[in-house]
């Protein structure tokens, strides 16, 4: 269990950037059941390394993100293990949309119209939060899109699967080096809905302990185990790889 | 699918040796051929605007915006902001992959044994490739890759398969720049999978002007 350190909603259409130390946690929670929220992850102390989907993927086989897998950078690290999942798939595949995207689903949704409810789009509200943090446009990766699921049919397609969360769903993850996280709470990209209404997600951040020698995560497959040593090599102090 | 293009006219012929990196820089409406010269050899490759390296080819909007996640004839690669930078105008294989990315050595050592770290990878190439070419591109640059002629299916339930074997000696793919574009290629080293055969081997570069 995770010790309670902070509590927040992310409104929908909003953004935040937040860094978790090691072994914090972060909950992300739908109580709509109807969320979508994109995702980017860089490590904190040195964001040349970030998230690498192909190598996440690659792994472990998948091409969808649940618990007791993990996100991997680039440089054969785990970022963040999936240590709970009450909804069960998270899309890796379809990435995020962009302004020109989200005016011809969605309408031209102004800040002069609307105020505050305008329509925010996910590469815009990440390009703000990465800019905030001297990163920019040639640090965007694939993303992942949580409490979504993409699937791809025989013939090469991707088909998004409408009601794949529910009201209450979560899903947390554990930093296992200090991670820079992205979120932006904005309409998944294939969701066919024309209307712009993303949903409030609650954030809360905890405290775990280290991942035991058992850790589900590290024994869900030998090629994680692998990369729980390079990060717990490189996380002691004076060591590297 | 065929095409008629003429390889003694063509403004470049280079051949690329197992585990050798090659960069090119490609005129809008010029067309590059990539020959997989004795068969079942994985190219990887990243494709950037020639004038703004922070547009540079897009995996997941490339997918998400042809709706397919295996690239053939007729897909059109773009770049992170959605704009086309390549057309795959011919392509004699039928399939290449996109989510595959490439193999370094530090994913080796996850994906093999962690004494794997001493053997060539992709992304040491592009390392090298980047660091000659003097446009002052660096690892941040390096984003996703196609990997021609290889295959790496997703299956239903979501799960990753790695089915190669769809290639074989001569067979091409050929793609049009639709801006002033730089190709980045590794040609794949990797040992340590059949991704090529078990067996790395040389492929072929033509380049036409626009006609």
């Amino acid at each position: 269990m995770s010790d309670l350190l902070t509590h927040d909603t992310l409104r929908g259409g909003e953004a935040i950037s937040l860094v978790l130390r090691r072994h914090q946690t972060l909950r992300l929670t739908d109580p709509s059941g109807r969320a979508s929220v994109a995702g980017f992850f860089f490590r904190a102390d040195a964001p040349l390394e970030r998230y690498n989907m192909p190598d996440t993927l690659k792994a472990q086989y998948t091409a969808f993100l649940t618990a007791g897998r993990t996100l991997m950078s680039d440089m054969g690290h785990v970022l963040l293990s999936i240590t709970g999942d009450t909804c069960g798939w998270h899309d890796t595949l379809s990435g995020h949309q962009d302004a020109a995207d989200s005016r011809v689903k969605f309408g031209a949704g102004t800040y002069q119209a609307k105020r505050n409810d305008w329509h925010r789009n996910t590469r815009d509200n990440v390009l703000v939060e990465l800019g905030k943090r001297e990163l920019g446009a040639r640090d965007l990766h694939a993303n992942v899109n949580f409490f979504t699921k993409v699937v791809v049919d025989t013939d090469g397609s991707l088909r998004f699967v409408a009601g794949n969360s529910r009201p209450g769903a979560w899903v947390e993850l554990r930093a296992e080096m200090p991670v820079l996280i992205v979120l932006s709470n904005t309409p998944h990209p294939l969701d066919p809905s024309t209307a712009y209404d993303p949903q409030p997600v609650e954030l809360t951040i905890g405290q775990a302990s280290p991942p035991a020698a058992d850790d589900p995560c590290r024994l869900s497959r030998p090629e994680c185990a692998r990369a729980f040593m390079r990060t717990e090599a490189l996380m002691q102090e004076g060591a590297s790889c | 699918m065929l095409t008629a293009l003429d390889p003694k006219a063509a403004r470049l012929s280079a051949t690329v040796l197992a585990g050798d990196g090659w960069s090119c820089a490609l005129t809008r409406g010029e067309t590059l051929r990539i020959v997989d010269s004795e068969g079942n050899q994985a190219v990887d490759t990243m494709f950037y605007d020639l004038h703004d390296a922070a547009e540079r080819y897009d995996a997941v909007q490339t997918v998400r915006r042809s709706n397919r996640l295996y690239l053939t004839t007729g897909s059109t690669l773009v770049a992170t902001s959605g704009a086309p930078l390549m057309t795959i105008t011919a392509d004699t294989c039928g399939r290449h992959d996109t989510i595959g990315g490439a193999c370094s050595c530090e994913s080796n050592q996850v994906r093999y044994s962690l004494d794997k770290r001493f053997m060539h990878s992709c992304r040491d190439t592009f390392l090298l490739e980047l660091a000659k070419n003097g446009r002052g591109l660096t690892k941040r640059d390096i984003s996703h890759n196609v990997n021609f002629f290889m295959n790496v299916p997703v299956t239903p339930d979501g799960g990753l398969k790695f089915d190669d074997g769809v290639s074989g000696p001569g067979r091409y793919v050929e793609l049009r720049a639709e801006r002033d574009v730089l190709v980045v290629v590794s040609n794949c080293p990797q040992l340590n999978n059949p991704c090529n055969g078990w067996n790395p081997t040389p492929v072929q570069m033509l380049v036409w002007a626009t006609t």
